[in-house]
């Protein structure tokens, strides 16, 4: 799609005289008459949605930090007694901020399964699920720091078991940890390298959303068909097809978003928070926000913390090595039915996975039910279910991918875009859809 | 078909992760014996108990806890319990006026740079009952009370739970359990009493140990407005107000958050139609 021709005209003489020094009109007029394939679905509509949240977080992030005061002594009040009582709509500002967070991860997630369910990691698309993983990790490491700047006890407690994390890695161990907290403890100096962090980043994710948007339109959109478009009748220009598409999809997500900030606003947050940090109390039990809960499970369920830290580590990694352990030419899970039943369970683990990041690791599954210890637990503890749904996150990426993308005989995929909806034919061969693109 | 199975299960993972967290230490049901107005989606505060509960919390709950994130003027806000239409800057308003009067700021002259107390004003905040948490503890057998002000934010079930631990405190041990000195046994107070219990280690008692000598009984306040002081009137009305002196937005935020969903749902029903009619010419393929 890179070679889509432009079919911009300059309307007026400053228009033609901007377009010969800099055709940034031009860019956004091609962006907007790129041909889209005219099969995708609501799933689809994640990536306006989330550009739409980054733009919530920064906005409202801006707000914020000019009332914010990034100090051990002062972070909590300026918070909730600035922020929350005594700025105009701040109630509001930092309600759609810290919900904003749980949206984003929640839309991100959602866009996720769909690159994983439509194939969109396969060529000629790896770059772009490249950057796409970068960005998710650069949002956790956003998400996670910002979570810390409220200075409430789970802020502060949080902070700690996370960068304490960094403490296992043999000889730089130590040194990394004193560096991320700028001393020997989590204090000040970390609040203050925390909160210069979580301003820079958000600029970092949005370049990284650029590159992201330039490395989808050089293949173009992928689709829920999964074979790349053949002819411009396969097409549809973005705008106004996609717009008015992703803005309806945009608007319904808000009405979601706006029932957990007017009505809700501290449900997808813990209790503890409320109270000011407090380095002399730990807590009874400390967890992340939901969204680093099944990353927060696989870290425990390993008993060393150096592997536990490398397989959280892993947990991300696999996601970056997933084009090229995935054999299979057939994109789109649509006619993978094995490889899709696996991928359904893969979302069980995960929310396995979730769920036991949440309790306590030897909280037992089966209630009233003490089975054999086995490796310090006993086998009827969440953290022998965190080992079996970790044991299957990673055998889904390095084992079952693989080996499936090898012996799996898929469906019949259609030879193009639009014959499935006008005349489901069947029996297709294979071979004709799932020959390589030989765009690039 | 898979679509749909795909959709439930992507919701089942969003729900799951939403779940609550499972704590070592055991609590009692919270007691439902109470309704208050502001817990439905679109409740408001009910002033009167909100008045009720401020004098609960002025003449029993402030000897010990401070309440260091309200100011006297916040009593005077829209919502708030002494909020008054005539007087929009809550600063003049003259309940909030009296209220900070009887105070004593401390402060430093102009003129001589001496520390004095001076009476409050409307921009004062409350003043802790101790000058710091050492002192805070000493008096109180070595436990701080905790600040009041996000009190009922910063336990899980709100007012629930505040009203369930306030009578519930001074609960009868039940028989093996030793109550150690200078504390209370309370089944409504997340905790875990096992160290302290001998007797059948299946039926170790729920709740935990409280510093707080029962706060309430009958009679404790005399209200203004001739509400029969009771135990459970005045700890429901107290639990109001710290729901309020945590959530003191609440009113603010679910009138503006009415008129928000109004307009979304306006504006996807047009988005929507935009769509349809866009698409209508075209296939989707």
């Amino acid at each position: 799609m890179s070679d889509h021709p432009s079919t911009y005209q300059p309307g007026s003489a400053i228009e033609r005289w901007l377009d010969t020094r800099l055709p940034i009109v031009r860019f956004g007029a091609d962006l907007m008459t790129f041909p889209t394939p005219r099969n995708l679905n609501y799933w689809y509509t994640f990536g306006g949605i989330l550009a739409f949240c980054l733009g919530v977080q920064i906005v409202t992030g801006i707000v914020l930090a000019m009332h914010y005061d990034a100090s051990g002594a002062g972070a909590f009040l300026s918070v909730n007694r600035g922020i929350m009582r005594d700025v105009n709509y701040g109630w509001l500002i930092r309600g759609l901020h810290a919900n904003g967070a749980s949206m984003f991860f929640i839309a991100v997630y959602l866009h996720i399964l769909r690159g994983l369910y439509y194939g969109s990691y396969k060529a000629p698309r790896e770059v772009l699920w490249l950057l796409g993983c970068v960005i998710y990790v650069l949002m956790m490491a956003t998400a996670f720091m910002g979570y810390v700047l409220p200075w409430g006890q789970m802020s502060f407690w949080g902070a700690k078991v996370i960068t304490s994390l960094f403490g296992a890695f043999p000889v730089i161990g130590k040194p990394l940890t004193a560096l991320l907290w700028g001393g020997f403890a989590v204090d000040d100096p970390t609040l203050n390298r925390f909160f210069s962090l979580h301003y820079l980043l958000p600029f970092v994710i949005a370049a990284v959303v650029g590159l992201h948007i330039w490395a989808l339109h050089v293949p173009g959109n992928n689709n829920p068909v999964g074979i790349e478009v053949k002819s411009k009748a396969d097409t549809l220009p973005f705008h106004p097809y996609y717009t008015v598409k992703d803005l309806f999809a945009i608007s319904v997500f808000m009405i979601l978003f706006a029932v957990f900030v007017f009505f809700m606003p501290e449900a997808l947050g813990k209790v503890d928070n409320q109270v000011m940090a407090d380095p002399l109390k730990t807590p009874a039990h400390i967890v992340p926000e939901w969204y680093l809960l099944p990353f927060y499970a696989i870290l425990r369920a390993i008993p060393d913390k150096l592997l536990g830290v490398l397989g959280l580590a892993g947990a991300l990694g696999v996601l970056f090595a997933l084009p090229w352990l995935d054999f299979s030419k057939v994109k789109s899970m649509r006619y993978r039915p094995t490889y899709r039943t696996f991928f359904f369970v893969w979302i069980v683990a995960c929310a396995a996975l979730g769920w036991c990041g949440s309790q306590e690791p030897d909280g037992q599954i089966i209630k009233g039910f003490a089975g054999p210890i086995f490796i310090d637990y006993d086998i009827n503890s969440v953290t022998w279910l965190s080992r079996i749904a970790s044991l299957y996150y990673f055998a889904y990426f390095l084992v079952i991918t693989p080996l499936l993308g090898l012996i799996e005989t898929p469906l019949p995929v259609p030879d193009s875009l639009f014959t499935p909806v006008l005349s489901h034919p069947a029996g297709v061969p294979v071979g004709a859809a799932a020959a390589p693109e030989t765009k690039g | 078909m898979p679509r749909k199975l795909f959709a439930a299960a992507t919701a089942a993972c969003l729900l799951s992760m939403a779940g609550p967290v499972l704590a070592g230490s055991t609590q009692a049901p919270l007691k439902d014996d109470v309704h208050w107005s502001f817990e439905s989606p679109l409740g408001m505060y009910d002033q009167a108990q909100l008045q009720r509960g401020f004098k609960v919390y002025k003449e029993v709950c402030s000897a010990c806890h401070s309440m260091n994130l309200v100011a006297f003027r916040n009593l005077g806000d829209p919502g708030g319990p002494f909020w008054n239409p005539k007087y929009p800057n809550p600063n003049e308003n003259p309940a909030v006026k009296a209220i900070a009067k009887d105070y004593q700021i401390a402060d430093i002259d102009n003129d001589s740079g001496d520390a004095i107390k001076r009476p409050g004003t409307s921009a004062d905040y409350f003043v802790p009952p101790f000058a710091n948490k050492a002192a805070a503890a000493a008096a109180n057998g070595g436990a701080v009370p905790p600040d009041m002000s996000l009190l009922s934010a910063a336990r899980e079930g709100g007012p629930r739970y505040i009203y369930s631990v306030v009578t519930g405190d001074g609960a009868d041990a039940p028989p093996g359990l030793t109550i150690p000195d200078g504390k209370y046994y309370d089944p409504w107070m997340n905790g875990d009493v096992s160290s302290y219990y001998k007797g059948d280690p299946h039926k170790i008692p729920v709740g935990g140990f409280i510093a707080m000598p029962p706060p309430l009984i009958d009679d404790r306040v005399a209200f203004d407005d001739g509400t029969k002081a009771t135990t459970k009137q005045e700890a429901q009305d107290v639990a109001a107000f710290l729901q309020w002196a945590a959530d003191p937005k609440m009113e603010e935020r679910k009138q503006l958050g009415v008129s928000v969903l109004i307009f979304l749902l306006i504006f996807s029903g047009i988005l929507y139609a935009s769509y349809r009619q866009i698409w209508s010419k075209v296939g989707h393929g």
